[in-house]
């Protein structure tokens, strides 16, 4: 996969990890513009919440008192601890597509948690969060304080995966050996074909006008051929 | 192979671990939920695909799909499940003690920080009736008189609050105290120096406070009503503190490792300390709320007092010991 390492990575928002297996996964890092919509979700959230506690127990006199002071600690400091365990993300954030996980690719601990979510205190320093933002900014994986502290990350949770099929064409050989790089960029480009316009597809077929030899509607279906012939054999 | 037969030949093995994963991930709060024998064996054969899926040139799309089976995989193959209970049991009776005990130095610092300002100010205090409003503002400082005036019948409060009951001085407390020390620990991440401002500044004040209603004969009312609460919270307080210092550590002085592993390292093994201040914290409240203003005789209270203060001392000492090669 090596190969796969474009220069960008330096800029780049996916950031990989290995496994004991040796196997390397992505991570899409959520930038801060995103991270403070999912906070502002969950800051509605709480001041309903805070809303709804003090309505209900401001009937039940000195027990209600307390019940209310103790929600309300528990919503200032413990909302996101649980959601976290729960499922990897506050509402806020799910509702954004993120989660939050180990910087070692694994759902977050309990003790993780924690740590990020007391250290909020000073990441919210000293108004709305500056301290977090600076660190995130001055960060390559976006952490604020409370991540750095936990070795935690705010990666984009995947979308559900819908599998193509390749569009059916006549198998052919390709006329020259291709790399492995190569007949990937052939398969994707199968793979993709559903998705792009009638005239995109010619457009990008016939720049393989050399290997080909064809132009227009036929330079398509030669290429599709090949990804055929590539994925299913010449059977 | 094409991409084709081995997309038919291995299917059903990801199916099933398809399936086996789905149930995983919905009952990660079920202590019962074990990993099935085969996941592992599984898992690792799906590796082996993905790794072969991606070096042959099979379609983009099977690799991204064998990757995120193999990220959730991964995830519940090395997450640890289950036993709450059980593993708080072993913090309380084993692993906060045991923390405690490995950072004393650091709990040494932080007790220094918050104690030699508190006697400091107590002293000045008694001797100079005017030193308080050095430290805090005139309102506050009448609120203090106060909430322990001896005609007070309501001790430990302030007139406005004397009519709410002990369980709102319960969630008071709950909310007022714990996040204290949350917050005393947190600032540690600024290279400890909001730690050791907070611990400071509580010292002077509690410290102020003490001496000052001392030195205005209100003892009959102030210490019975601080010795029940004062061994979990101050203790409480100081060991937030100590957490926030490791953490301050981490920042300043890194040793060995890069400052970022160095932070991480010492917030891990700072947040049992947290966690353990934060429950002496909910049981200080408890006590401040029901029994330190309790109409019990002082003598009662100042033998509950020392009791705590006592079996607090020795649960940290011996607490945890001998167990599992600890110290």
């Amino acid at each position: 996969m090596d190969e796969h390492k474009p220069v960008t990575s330096l800029i780049d928002t996916l950031r990989e990890h290995e496994t004991p297996e040796g196997i390397r996964l992505e991570l899409r890092l959520a930038g801060p513009v995103v991270r403070a919509c999912a906070w502002s979700i969950d800051m509605l959230i709480r001041v309903i919440l805070y809303g709804l506690v003090s309505g209900v127990f401001a009937f039940f006199g000195g027990i209600g008192t307390s019940l209310m002071l103790i929600m309300f600690f528990l919503i200032e400091w413990f909302y996101p601890v649980l959601f976290e365990l729960y499922n990897g993300a506050s509402p806020g954030k799910k509702a954004m597509g993120l989660v939050v996980i180990q910087d070692n690719g694994t759902p977050i601990t309990f003790s993780s948690s924690l740590i990020r979510n007391l250290l909020r205190a000073a990441d919210f320093l000293p108004f709305l969060y500056a301290v977090g933002l600076l660190s995130m900014l001055l960060n390559r994986n976006f952490q604020r304080l409370g991540d750095l502290a936990a070795g935690t990350l705010v990666v984009y949770r995947e979308k559900e995966l819908v599998r193509a099929h390749l569009p059916e064409a006549e198998r052919r050989r390709p006329p020259v050996d291709l790399s492995v790089d190569e007949q990937r960029e052939l398969i994707r480009f199968a793979e993709r074909c559903p998705q792009l316009s009638r005239d995109r597809r010619i457009e990008l077929a016939t720049l393989l006008f050399p290997v080909t030899g064809k132009r227009g509607h036929a330079a398509v279906q030669e290429i599709l051929g090949y990804a055929a012939w590539l994925t299913r054999g010449n059977r | 192979m094409r991409q084709e037969q081995f997309e038919a030949r291995y299917q059903p093995l990801w199916q099933r671990l398809d399936e086996q994963l789905e149930q995983l991930e919905s009952f990660r709060f079920r202590r019962g939920a074990e990993l099935p024998a085969d996941l592992p064996q599984l898992y690792r054969q799906l590796c082996n695909h993905y790794a072969l899926s991606s070096t042959r040139r099979y379609s983009p799309q099977l690799v991204e799909y064998l990757h995120r089976l193999v990220l959730r995989g991964h995830q519940q193959l090395y997450t640890r499940r289950g036993a709450w209970l059980w593993r708080f049991l072993i913090f309380l009776g084993r692993d906060f003690p045991v923390s405690l005990r490995m950072n004393r130095g650091y709990f040494a610092v932080a007790l220094a920080l918050f104690l030699l300002p508190g006697l400091l100010a107590g002293g000045y205090c008694m001797y100079d009736d005017s030193f308080i409003y050095s430290l805090m503002s005139d309102a506050e400082v009448s609120k203090m008189e106060e909430m322990y005036r001896p005609d007070n019948s309501q001790l430990g409060r302030t007139i406005e609050r004397s009519a709410e009951s002990d369980f709102a001085m319960f969630g008071f407390y709950i909310y007022n105290n714990i996040g204290i020390g949350f917050r005393t620990f947190a600032m540690g991440i600024l290279a400890g120096v909001g730690t050791v401002f907070t611990l400071f500044y509580n010292g002077l004040v509690i410290g102020g406070v003490a001496g000052y209603l001392t030195s205005l004969g209100y003892t009959e009312t102030f210490w019975p009503f601080v010795s029940g609460h004062s061994a979990l919270e101050l203790t409480a307080i100081v060991i937030s503190g100590a957490a926030g210092v490791m953490v301050g550590r981490g920042v300043i002085c890194p040793g060995q490792f890069s400052r970022l592993d160095a932070i991480k390292r010492q917030a891990g093994s700072a947040i049992p300390l947290m966690m353990g201040a934060g429950l002496m914290l909910l049981a200080a409240a408890f006590i401040e709320a029901f029994w330190s203003a309790s109409h019990m005789p002082n003598p009662v209270k100042y033998v509950a007092a020392a009791i705590l203060w006592i079996s607090m001392i020795l649960y940290f000492v011996y607490a945890g010991r001998g167990t599992g090669g600890t110290r």
